[in-house]
């Protein structure tokens, strides 16, 4: 026997006690998928909650993001370079340009060397989540491959309130269709963090050690 | 600095390794039975110190999150559920998983036990021709003792994640499941990171202080090369969705999205009860798993990752299912709501004796309530160590009450127990302890089976005056040894007992 | 049934709120000849409110003394003179949480493990009757303020199996707010376990003892006279250190407090 049919059996011997073989009938899970929580300002909340990560959010209408974008490049110390997806909306790498950063577009892919090389990286989001102050990625064409948003040392993240909702499952929900589609997620809630030194958190190890949020009032 | 050549540096015992040496070969082999392992650590000032102050912390932490969550029972009994429906239906999950996964473009392996997992594992890494692997953060590895095979095959494992890193420069072994090195404080950090990072790699800043940020930003550089250059990554997996044949991983540092995206190759080391059914049930266990676990609403990054993404991370992933001992669990219908564990060590933070012990003296890789109680169904309870690790309990049940999976620890440790005192009934034990409990035991039956064997006791030991040591101890329920005299005083032995009182004081039996 | 009755019906019971309640007591092995002033202490509590006391005499032990250690089958004679002692009771009232967690949770354990039907049958009753002290004043009695005086500086040790085993919860609390006369400081780390553990101290004296140790320091620090508790085995361990370190603080059951009155 090779080692999953093993592997297999032994499940079945171990669980023979178990006689309705549907799961769902057997064990039922008494929980409503995809709600949202009671919440009065569901953008001020995932506001609060990201700037508890002691990362910097700002507001910005829609036509004022370009400049937001740039604004918020220097005030996470950024001089020189800047990493963006290629689906990145034109308008904000314009501004980039304007403001004198070399804008490095990842097509065809940088080399690792040449992310590691960039001040900073540009994206938007899929999703925001409210109580706990994460934005989601699914790394479509204007976040870009993983890579992007994780080697440079800052990141400018763009958020609409309209992506924004009060709780987890209802974002776990909302990107259902992104994972079928094949597409990779990644939460982010604050910047790069550890405990791992007595357990007190240190703010900024391997990925982007700055994130700095333009949530969009769309 | 490359990995090919072997070197013999401080800690490695004379011998020339790739990495740092751990402590007894990494294993607990000839490890004492716990209660004269944690003599020493008992005695270990800055280890108490360091774990008194991060287990209040975490546990403070942990607590505050609960009471912000209104739901959280809602929470919790719907990941018990979630769970228990997985481990009932565990080879239908599986082979659905497999299937996702198939057509997500990994390669599925399964493995019996450690040995055939670090066997997997390794001739993936062979195949591919590298001399060291990066690595994220995993138990399952640690259980499997993988890095030490690598090392043997002539494959660097390096450990990314910090407290991983501590352990791993520090020759150290791990003593908490989430953060290993919870052990060491900033100061012993700081002297590891000295001491070793030149060894292996980027040098650690010699002005270095033992600030943490900065101990942080040494490690940070120092693993930045190996990341940027790694070929191969290894993992282990919070979470294996069934339906859409996902990945996830759950981190703070950001070296596990390095390790999940740079690399051309990964391999991800799972226990095979780990699966989930469905992508949906993420959303209970993202909002039970980083309170529980760091007390915090969210971990700084998550990872979901679907199989093979097209120019986006690895383009080559293998998955391994491992069950080393895991069956044995589900067999036992009372040791199997251990499965359920979602390793975020909130049973380890609030435990009183893991707060005092530390990890190491448990002899297992899993300390605290989930270590006792998995550990000896997993490896057996043949070896005297694993005989002695339900005992290392006072079934104070403070785990029970924060476990966000809603394992009964102490229902389970007392029924591990009981397999214990069966298997010790059928042999004759050369162990002296083992002896006299038996007799103790028996003894105890006998006298408190029977109201009347108990009165009868009650006065022929007040009437002997029972002297223990010094000490006058008087008809105590129990003949209780010199241990508990050597710490305490029993004084005050009343002269009459209670049903004395009542024959005197509340009338005539009837 | 062999049981003896308190005189409980005397005159002038009849507006307590106990009047006309039939109790009997589960007093425990080791508040048998260890701590039975914590037994008298309930009986006349009880008394005090108006029920009729009832010991019967064939009741030894819980059995956790066995149970938590490993030996089921030697627990099996403990269960069964629990139920002979209770099978024909409405309610069983002990000064202990942890017994009572035993008696609740164990009993039906073991029987089943046993595999004994008609025990099984037996323990589902005696365990649904058999309450701590606390639950019993509270919830059946419906009384918090049980009229008790202690003038002392006291600090609250809340035993763990009263606590998580069995969800006391307040009650306890409730019960020593309204104690005249006394005055309670709060216990840093309360909830943690005093280390006792039953056979633990025995087979981890080192672990238990370092425990303990720390639970004394913690009272000490307080300056209370007295530490309040549930459960005399914890209080046995807590009270043997402080008295080894001649600390000047002394370890009390909670129905000893609740009991005292003004007059006492």
């Amino acid at each position: 026997m090779d080692a999953k049919q093993e592997i297999l059996a032994r499940i079945r011997r171990a669980t023979v006690d178990v006689t309705e073989k549907d799961p769902v009938k057997d064990q039922p899970v008494n929980w409503t998928y995809g709600l949202g929580i009671e919440m009065d300002d569901v953008v001020g909340t995932f506001e609060q909650k990201v700037i508890d990560y002691s990362a910097t959010v700002v507001r910005s209408k829609p036509a004022g993001v370009p400049e937001a974008v740039v604004a918020g490049l220097k005030a996470t110390g950024a001089t020189d370079s800047v990493v963006v997806p290629a689906g990145l909306e034109k308008s904000w790498q314009d501004a980039m340009t304007a403001a004198g950063f070399e804008v490095r577009v990842d097509e065809p892919q940088l080399s690792h060397e040449t992310l590691d090389q960039t001040d900073a990286v540009v994206t938007a989001a899929a999703s925001g989540i409210a109580d706990t102050g994460t934005i989601v990625l699914d790394h479509t064409e204007d976040q870009g491959r993983r890579a992007l948003s994780l080697v440079p040392d800052r990141h400018v993240c763009v958020v609409k309130a309209s992506q924004v909702v009060s709780d987890v499952p209802e974002s776990v929900q909302n990107l259902r269709p992104s994972v079928e589609a094949g597409h990779p997620l990644t939460f982010i809630s604050g910047g790069s963090a550890t405990s791992d030194i007595e357990l007190s958190r240190v703010d900024g190890v391997h990925g982007p050690r700055t994130l700095y949020v333009v949530l969009v009032e769309d | 600095m490359t990995t090919e050549l072997r070197r013999i540096t401080e800690g490695n015992y004379g011998v020339a390794r790739l990495t740092p040496a751990p402590e007894h070969g990494g294993t607990f082999l000839g490890q004492p039975k716990f209660p004269k392992a944690v003599k020493n650590e008992l005695k270990l000032v800055v280890q108490r110190k360091n774990m008194r102050n991060a287990t209040t912390t975490i546990r403070n932490k942990r607590a505050l999150r609960v009471t912000e969550t209104p739901n959280w029972e809602d929470i919790r009994q719907a990941a018990y559920e979630v769970k228990n429906r997985v481990g009932r239906h565990l080879d239908y999950y599986l082979e659905q998983a497999e299937k996702s996964l198939t057509a997500n473009g990994v390669h599925v392996h399964w493995a019996r036990d450690a040995e055939e997992a670090n066997r997997i594992v390794g001739e993936i890494a062979k195949a591919k021709g590298v001399q060291e692997v990066v690595k994220i953060k995993s138990i399952t590895t640690q259980e499997t003792d993988l890095n030490e095979h690598l090392e043997e095959q002539g494959i660097a494992a390096w450990e990314t994640d910090l407290a991983e890193l501590i352990v791993q420069l520090g020759h150290d072994r791990p003593s908490h499941i989430v953060v290993p090195g919870i052990h060491r404080n900033r100061a012993e950090v700081r002297e590891i990171f000295l001491r070793e990072m030149k060894n292996y790699g980027r040098p650690c800043p010699e002005d270095i202080t033992s600030n943490p940020p900065e101990l942080a930003n040494a490690a940070r550089l120092h693993l930045r090369e190996k990341f940027l250059r790694a070929k191969v990554a290894v993992s282990g997996a919070n979470f294996i969705l069934a339906d859409t044949g996902s990945l996830v991983i759950v981190e703070s540092e950001g070296n596990g999205r390095m390790c999940l995206t740079l690399p051309d190759t990964l391999i991800s080391l799972v226990g095979i009860e780990k699966v989930l059914p469905s992508y949906d049930d993420l959303e209970i266990f993202l909002k039970l798993l980083p309170r529980s676990a760091t007390g915090e609403r969210m971990n700084p990054y998550n990872s979901v990752w679907s199989g093979v993404t097209p120019n986006d991370g690895p383009q080559e992933q293998h998955v391994v299912f491992m069950d080393n001992g895991r069956t044995n669990v589900l067999a036992d219908p009372v040791g199997r709501e251990v499965l359920r564990c979602i390793r975020c060590a909130s049973c380890i933070n609030v435990c009183p004796v893991y707060e005092r012990a530390g990890g190491h003296a448990y002899g297992s890789v899993y300390p605290g309530p989930i270590g006792i109680t998995l550990t000896p169904q997993l490896r057996g309870i043949d070896d005297p160590v694993d005989r002695g690790m339900p005992y290392a309990c006072t079934l104070c049940a403070a785990c029970v009450e924060v476990c966000p999976v809603k394992i009964p620890f102490t229902d389970i440790i007392v029924h591990l127990r009981n397999r214990v005192a069966d298997a010790e009934r059928k042999e004759f034990s050369t162990d002296v302890e083992v002896a006299a409990e038996k007799a103790l035991m028996k003894a105890a039956a006998w006298v408190l089976g029977d109201y009347k064997h108990w009165e009868t006791t009650m006065y022929a030991t007040r009437a002997a005056g029972r002297v223990v040591g010094k000490h006058k101890i008087g008809p105590l329920p129990v003949p209780v040894a010199n241990r508990w005299l050597d710490y305490r005083n029993v004084d005050h032995i009343p002269s009459q007992t209670f049903r004395d009182w009542w024959k005197a004081n509340r009338g005539e039996e009837k | 049934m062999t049981t003896t009755t308190s005189p409980g019906t005397r005159a002038g019971t009849s507006g307590l709120p106990g009047a006309g309640l039939d109790v009997a007591v589960f007093i425990t092995c080791i508040n048998d000849v260890l701590f039975p002033q914590t037994g008298i202490a309930m009986t006349k509590l009880l008394e005090r409110l108006g029920c009729r006391v009832h010991f019967p005499k064939e009741q030894t032990c819980c059995a956790q003394l066995t149970t938590n250690t490993g030996y089921f089958k030697e627990s099996m004679g403990m269960v069964e003179s629990y139920v002979k002692a209770y099978s024909d009771y409405d309610y069983v009232v002990a000064p202990s949480g942890s017994c009572i967690a035993a008696v609740r949770d164990q009993h039906p354990m073991l029987a089943e493990h046993a595999g004994d039907k008609g025990l099984m049958r037996d323990v589902e009753h005696t365990s649904k009757i058999s309450l701590d002290i606390s639950e019993f004043l509270v919830d059946v009695l419906g009384v918090t303020d049980v009229g008790a005086y202690f003038p002392h500086l006291v600090t609250i040790h809340p035993s763990c199996h009263g606590m998580r085993l069995l969800k006391l919860g307040d009650r306890p609390f409730k019960l020593l707010e309204n104690v005249k006369g006394m005055t309670t400081v709060d216990l840093p780390a309360a909830e943690q376990c005093c280390g006792f553990g039953g056979t633990f101290s025995v087979k981890n004296p080192d672990m238990s003892s370092t425990m303990t140790a720390d639970k004394a320091r913690h009272i000490r620090e307080t300056g209370a006279e007295y530490v309040v508790g549930w459960d005399n085995s914890c209080l046995l361990s807590i009270g043997g250190v402080l008295s080894r370190q001649n600390a000047g603080v002394k370890a009390i059951h909670m129905v000893e407090i609740l009991a005292n009155t003004e007059e006492d």
